[in-house]
């Protein structure tokens, strides 16, 4: 199992000089989770961006190491993260296969791709859909798809914001498979409020919204 | 205190300039110290040379900081540095305006069309674009991080861009025109100066003069920024 | 190194394969050129246009075929959300690089067509040395395209889009334009290749600047 060690200290964002989260911190190792709560607007999503390298934070450090490697933030946090978002979308004009192969290829991802892509696919009940283009799915299914574009390169530390959103009680068990598999290998981080979420999380870190006067 | 008296001397400079650009009188024979020559074709409208010219210096230097501390922005993300940017750049813009308004009226007088192209024309009207759109872009940004970079970046471009026009415009307007006529300062971006040494030294007063002045009023724009940002920052 | 070689080719193929199943420069851009001609053509109501006129105008109407199409690469992953999809899959350098190559061979297909549309479609413009004529194009087509795609990458953060391309492009693309339109005039001439080297210096010099430029800034634009 590879040895994980990512770490969040006393992060701080802010937009047009006001204040949208202050003092998030949390200290991970592998095989450890953790859930972000807090109100719709609190500020879970912007949190969630943050560990993934895709804002800066404006005070505070994030830091990532694998095997005891550091992965630089922000640019160098992308091989190792997988990332589930409602805001992150796949391309509509390629098929699901197509969209797979292209974040194994960009990612230079080598351990037989296709052979993963087929099993993901398959675990997430789209097989047989993988020939047809993304603008033909439900947006159920393009969930999935997401799921299988984030696991395809086994990413040691998996993000997922709303992990049951759109999603049917199949998809929602798939997805409970994938998060305790990823509990009990990496590093699970999950922002939610569903209390059925909660119970996958070791440690809860609350985001509040900052109050503006 | 020293500044006060700094202001209030670059006052009586700069007041003191722009008297004597009108009230010197042109006579075809100089013989005090307070007479211009009168050149024929010239006469009264070479007063210009003393307010253009430094409007135009001054926008070119405006600009060259505005780009000075984009790239600093870029480097540090620092506020003051975009304070330092947005405020030379407008300042540059109002000069700029100044120097294209001031050179269309010599150029009227002088060849009698108000806009003729010629390559000092173009570069000016240029520049005056390239702020115009370097305000465009910022107006069309919410975020104000976003809007910082992306208007230093912008500017920086600009900055890249400018050597090459300069460079270009020489070939490019003795292809298409012949020059204005009577320019006897061609179409090279820098003038060659040959007046009498009153007047010159009358010249390069009013060239000092100005570009102290943008720097006083730079100075009091970045300070009022300043102000605007610690404000909103307090009622956070 | 070779990863990374890698990793743009297969962002370059993406935009092709894209482009190929939504035909956007087949449909759209194919058409605003065949407008912009026949306006053009119509314009002239038979009289006869000085050689001068007819070199501008053809790069008046690169310039704003430029605008409709160049910017496209970016302002669709805004538009779709697949911003964060790629920066999650690759570094801000292997985005750059492949949509400055894809921006490249699209400008250089559009403006090819263009050019020989051009001396086919409008009269009065006979081209006496080809070979200056379609240098100009090819060089012109490389500095547009690699000026043009870092602007684009900056218009596509801001909001009205559209109308900030051509406002922000005009002034930093002029230089490059003002030589094209010399080259090609001399090209419309009959003048020698050897003469116009400087021109053709100018604007790969151009390009060269902005590829060195675009590598420095572009993480600047891309990443938050």
């Amino acid at each position: 199992m590879t040895t994980l060690h990512f770490e969040a200290q006393d992060i701080t964002k802010e937009f047009n000089r006001k204040r949208i989260v202050e003092h998030i911190s949390f200290d991970l190792h592998e095989g450890q989770s953790l859930a972000l709560v807090g109100r719709n607007g609190a500020g879970k999503s912007t949190v969630a961006k943050i560990l993934c390298g895709l804002l800066s934070p404006t005070r505070g450090t994030v830091a990532l190491s694998v095997n005891g490697t550091p992965a630089p933030y922000p640019a160098h946090l992308y091989p190792h993260i997988g990332f589930v978002a409602p805001y992150i979308n796949l391309y509509d004009e390629f098929t699901g296969l197509e969209n797979l192969q292209l974040c194994a290829r960009l990612r230079n991802y080598a351990t037989d791709p296709d052979g993963r892509a087929s099993r993901l696919l398959k675990q997430f009940s789209l097989f047989e859909k993988r020939n047809d283009e993304l603008r033909t799915y439900s947006s159920g299914m393009k969930q999935r798809l997401k799921y299988c574009a984030a696991l395809l390169h086994e990413p040691p530390l998996l993000v997922l914001d709303e992990p049951c959103a759109n999603l049917d009680e199949e998809g929602i068990a798939v997805v409970r498979e994938v998060m305790t598999h990823q509990k009990r290998t990496g590093i699970l981080i999950i922002a939610t409020n569903d209390r059925d979420d909660l119970s996958y999380a070791d440690s809860i870190v609350t985001v509040e919204r900052v109050a503006q006067s | 205190m020293s500044a006060t008296l700094g202001k209030i001397l670059l006052s009586l400079w700069l007041t003191a300039v722009i008297i004597l650009g009108f009230a010197m009188p042109m006579v075809p024979e100089p013989r005090f110290w307070y007479e211009l020559p009168l050149v024929p074709g010239l006469e009264e409208k070479a007063r210009n040379i003393i307010f253009h010219v430094p409007m135009a210096w001054t926008t070119v230097v405006a600009f060259a900081v505005s780009v000075v501390f984009s790239i600093r922005y870029l480097r540090t993300k620092h506020y003051m540095e975009e304070i330092r940017t947005v405020a030379a750049a407008g300042l540059g813009t109002m000069f700029c305006i100044l120097a294209t308004m001031t050179g269309s009226l010599w150029a009227k007088f002088n060849w009698g069309s108000f806009w003729n192209w010629d390559p000092r024309e173009t570069s000016i009207f240029i520049l005056l674009l390239i702020y115009s759109a370097y305000f465009a872009l910022r107006s069309a940004i919410d975020n104000e991080e976003k809007r910082a970079t992306l208007s230093s970046v912008y500017a920086i471009i600009a900055g890249v861009t400018m050597p090459f026009f300069i460079f270009v415009m020489p070939r490019i307007m003795t292809g298409l025109h012949p020059g204005s006529k009577g320019d006897e300062m061609g179409s090279a971006p820098v003038a060659q100066l040959h007046m009498p040494p009153n007047m010159l030294m009358l010249f390069l007063a009013s060239i000092f003069g100005f570009t102290a002045f943008f720097f006083w009023m730079y100075n009091l724009k970045v300070r009022s920024l300043v102000l605007e940002h610690k404000q909103h920052m307090s009622a956070q | 190194m070779k990863t990374f070689i890698r990793s743009a080719y297969v962002l370059v193929e993406k935009e092709i394969r894209s482009e190929f199943r939504t035909r956007y420069a087949l449909n759209a851009l194919m058409m605003f050129v065949i407008t912009t001609l026949s306006i053009i053509l119509f314009s002239f109501g038979g009289e006869t246009v000085p050689t001068d006129v007819l070199c501008g105008l053809l790069w008046i109407v690169i310039f704003f075929s430029a605008m409709s199409g160049l910017s496209r690469t970016f302002v669709a992953e805004e538009e779709r959300g697949t911003v964060m999809t790629l920066q999650l899959m690759t570094h801000s350098s292997t985005v750059l690089t492949g949509k400055l190559v894809y921006n490249c061979l699209l400008a250089l297909a559009l403006n090819l067509f263009i050019g020989l549309a051009y001396q086919i479609i409008v009269p009065d413009f006979t081209v006496r040395t080809q070979s200056i004529y379609w240098t100009t194009i090819v060089l012109g087509s490389l500095g547009l395209a690699v000026a043009s795609t870092l602007l684009a990458a900056i218009i596509a953060k801001a909001n009205t889009k559209g109308t900030l391309y051509p406002v922000l492009a005009f002034p930093i693309l002029l230089p490059i334009l003002l030589t094209a339109i010399k080259a090609t005039k001399q090209a419309a001439d009959g003048a020698f290749f050897a003469e116009v080297l400087q021109e053709f210096q100018i604007m790969l010099a151009f390009a060269v600047a902005y590829v060195a430029l675009s590598t420095v800034v572009f993480e600047y634009i891309w990443n938050d």
